[in-house]
């Protein structure tokens, strides 16, 4: 009975969703409920949305207003369930990493990750880390690729189950959310404002997460607040290649030992509403870290970039390229 | 051959389509050729002095890396291996056609490394990379050796240090020497537009300020086999107020120096308080917290702190207020509002770039900067704070600047020296000598 409840308000929602949008009726439902994961050794938790797998038209459609030329040309992709978490990663789960005594600082003078095996923290910063964008409930700001991975696996390791980044067909799926529009909530960017903290109303600060309303799968500040880094290389082209297939089943571009670039999406609270369109892309740069002034730069932090934090996901299933996953970055990186 | 240069530039300037393709070449094709070369010598290979190096490298066009010197061997050859990285791989540093040439014989190592590559006679530029302590001695010897300068802060950890570097600001002016200083935000437009604003009486007449370096615990580092007990300090150098100045002085001295831009002055006096909640003997015997009352003229009194402990509040900027309203100095706004367009903020040249592109345009026009007396006197503010915080006792600028105290003699140090015991300071037992 209960089953059958479950699934006869999904049935009506997927059919009333194929009137609306014929794309999304390839959509499976959840394979996993959303859950609550609570870090170990501490009262600080975060929630995981359940993302059904489907297929969706990744990249903007010509003639959007705003679209630039590596957001095409769209193309197929299909992606298999996970879950992504409701919101971004705050400073109260981080610390719990970063601050933990049960693996060492990356220390500056040493190369990072020198045991094969180990997690390493980031070393400590030589400022104020939240750069007065708070700190309770407030995204993680300023870390660099390789930070986020490594925070992955050291929350894999100790929860026991898979976590990493999104790859950027995942992110753009989840931030869509079986719509095709500009933004989840439609094309008008004047209201923007009810889902998303960007130029015009955050007061050029980052705010605490999950205040503004969630896109339709219930993840909020998929537009704006911080950019969300994924997994991939960013590739200014990639979307071409990828386009080549009829179909392109989990696409993915590695990321390397290259410190740069990077994909970051969703805009963030220093841009203008067209930046956190869902299909806008953006990749890491230099000009992110230019205020570093050692050398060799962090690997850890990224001292321009009050902008970019991330989210996890958890794969039902990992996909091949994926398994054991991990950073390459290392401070004799490029 | 440089003046023919020049004067075909502005020859060639006389037709409005010839100018406009001039200004879309590469600076290098026009700029080298008359300008005046600058060959960099480095004094401390660590992440600071590489990066300086790095950054004089993307400062201006004719700009060569010629020599480089540290008190480690393993910190000088790793310097010159990743500069060489640097001139093959970097498009900016090849764009500009700047070099870094550095055969073995310019590399340098051990106690007197500094002194090699301040006197190599190719070296007309040195940038001054090292442990604090080390920095009045570094200092003289430059101008004493003719040299330009470009010197990290602070400039010194005790009265007399400062003594030296104000005694090299005046040796610099009578030899037309330019120098430059690590505080780089009088080098970022956005503080320099912001300040010329508060100048200009944007908040009235200055009544008061705070300001903030409160962060978490920063670093130590593990002994090295084999390392002597001056190579462990050397190699740990954070921690000991000799080669550190204590972290007051290594780092607050940035917003403490915005302090004395701001108010166009140095201070009169200093009451402070301070500790250390610490006690692994790696931390050697620095304080972790400082807390000031520091006076200026008019009895204006600002506030200052400088913490690092983890856990707690965090914040590393300035304030001032007026008798017209406020600045948030540090986040470039003025009553509440931007002082400057937030794109101009985000767009504008790397201050750690800028400083040295001010520099070396200054000694190129013949008008060098001179920029020691600043410094020192910002630096001396810092050492104020710490001295009042570790003998309990109100500090005026005058005891502070005649002061003997001398934590240990840097011109002469030996590998094998017996130093002294450092005890952490005790207020009200700890004296000012």
């Amino acid at each position: 009975m209960r089953r059958i409840c479950l699934i006869l308000p999904l049935a009506v929602a997927s059919l009333v969703a194929w009137v609306l949008h014929p794309e999304t009726i390839s959509a499976q439902a959840p394979q996993g409920a959303s859950y609550k994961e609570t870090l170990p050794g501490s009262k600080v938790s975060f929630d995981m949305q359940a993302i059904p797998g489907g297929t969706f038209l990744m990249g903007t459609p010509e003639g959007e207003a705003g679209r630039a030329a590596d957001e095409g040309p769209q193309h197929e992709v299909e992606l298999k369930p996970f879950w992504m978490g409701k919101c971004e990663v705050t400073w109260d789960e981080f610390d719990v990493y970063w601050k933990s005594e049960d693996q060492p600082n990356a220390r500056k003078d040493e190369p990072a990750a020198s045991k094969a095996d180990a997690i390493t923290r980031p070393t400590p910063a030589y400022a104020d880390e939240t750069f007065g964008h708070g700190r309770d409930g407030n995204p993680v700001i300023c870390i660099t690729h390789h930070t986020a991975m490594e925070y992955c696996r050291w929350l894999s390791r100790k929860t026991g189950k898979w976590y990493r980044l999104p790859t950027e067909a995942e992110w753009e799926y989840a931030c869509r959310a079986g719509t095709k529009t500009a933004y989840s909530f439609g094309n008008d960017p004047a209201t923007v404002g009810d889902y998303g903290w960007f130029a015009d109303n955050s007061e050029e600060l980052a705010k605490k997460v999950g205040q503004k309303k969630p896109n339709p799968w219930g993840l909020h500040d998929m537009h704006g607040n911080v950019m969300e880094w994924c997994v991939d290389h960013y590739e200014k082209d990639a979307y071409a290649r990828f386009a080549m297939n009829k179909l392109s089943v989990r696409p993915v571009v590695m990321p390397s030992e290259k410190r740069f670039s990077h994909v970051a999406r969703g805009g963030s609270w220093a841009d203008k509403p067209v930046s956190l369109r869902s299909g806008a892309r953006r990749g890491s740069d230099k000009s992110w870290i230019r205020l570093d002034p050692q050398r060799p730069q962090s690997i850890w932090w990224l001292t321009s970039a009050e902008f970019v934090g991330f989210r996890v996901v958890r794969p039902l299933e990992e996909q091949t390229e994926l398994v054991g996953l991990r950073s390459k970055v290392t401070k004799q990186s490029p | 051959m440089a003046r023919s240069g020049s004067l075909n530039r502005r020859s060639v300037l006389k037709t409005g389509a010839a100018a406009a393709a001039l200004s879309a070449l590469p600076a290098s094709l026009y700029a080298t050729a008359s300008e005046k070369p600058i060959r960099v010598g480095l004094v401390g290979c660590g992440g600071r002095g590489t990066g300086a190096a790095h950054n004089v490298l993307h400062a201006a066009p004719n700009v060569t890396v010629v020599a480089v010197g540290d008190a480690f061997e393993g910190q000088a050859k790793g310097c010159q291996s990743r500069l060489n990285d640097i001139a093959k791989n970097d498009a900016k540093v090849k764009e500009l056609g700047n070099k870094v040439n550095l055969p073995d014989g310019s590399v340098f190592w051990g106690l007197d490394a500094y002194k090699k590559v301040i006197n190599h006679p190719d070296v007309d530029y040195v940038i001054l990379a090292t442990p604090p302590g080390f920095r009045p001695l570094h200092i003289t010897e430059a101008v004493n050796a003719g040299k330009n300068v470009f010197t990290e802060k602070p400039v010194g950890v005790d009265g007399p240090g400062i003594r030296a570097v104000l005694k090299a600001f005046e040796v610099a002016n009578e030899k037309k020497l330019g120098t430059a200083a690590g505080t780089q935000r009088r080098h970022q437009k956005a503080y320099i537009e912001t300040i010329k604003q508060i100048h200009d009486g944007a908040i009235g007449e200055l009544v008061t300020g705070r300001v903030y370096w409160n962060q978490g615990i920063l670093w130590s580092r593990p002994r090295k086999e084999g390392m002597t007990d001056l190579q462990y300090q050397m190699w740990n150098w954070y921690n000991y107020s000799w080669i550190c100045g204590d972290h007051i002085v290594e780092q607050h001295v940035h917003n403490l120096d915005v302090l004395n831009w701001c108010f166009r002055e140095h201070p009169k006096a200093v009451v402070a308080m301070g500790g250390r909640s610490r006690n692994k003997p790696e931390y050697g015997h620095i304080f972790d917290f400082f807390s000031a009352q520091i006076e200026y003229s008019g009895d204006r009194h600002c506030i200052s702190m400088a913490r690092q402990i983890s856990n707690c509040w965090n914040s590393v900027t300035e304030y001032v207020s007026g008798t017209k309203g406020n600045s948030h100095v540090g986040g470039f706004s003025i009553n509440g509002k931007p002082a400057l367009d937030r794109a101009a903020v985000r767009n504008a040249t790397d201050p750690y770039v800028q400083e040295h592109t001010d520099l070396i345009e200054s000694i190129r026009k013949g008008q060098p900067i001179n920029e020691l007396k600043n410094v020192a006197e910002s630096t001396l503010t810092a050492i104020m704070v710490r001295e009042s915080a570790y003998t309990g006792q109100r500090i005026t600028w005058e005891q502070a600047l005649a002061s003997n105290k001398v934590y240990l003699d840097v011109a002469n140090l030996s590998d094998n020296m017996v130093l002294p015991e450092w005890k952490v300071a005790v207020p009200g037992t700890t004296q000012l000598s």
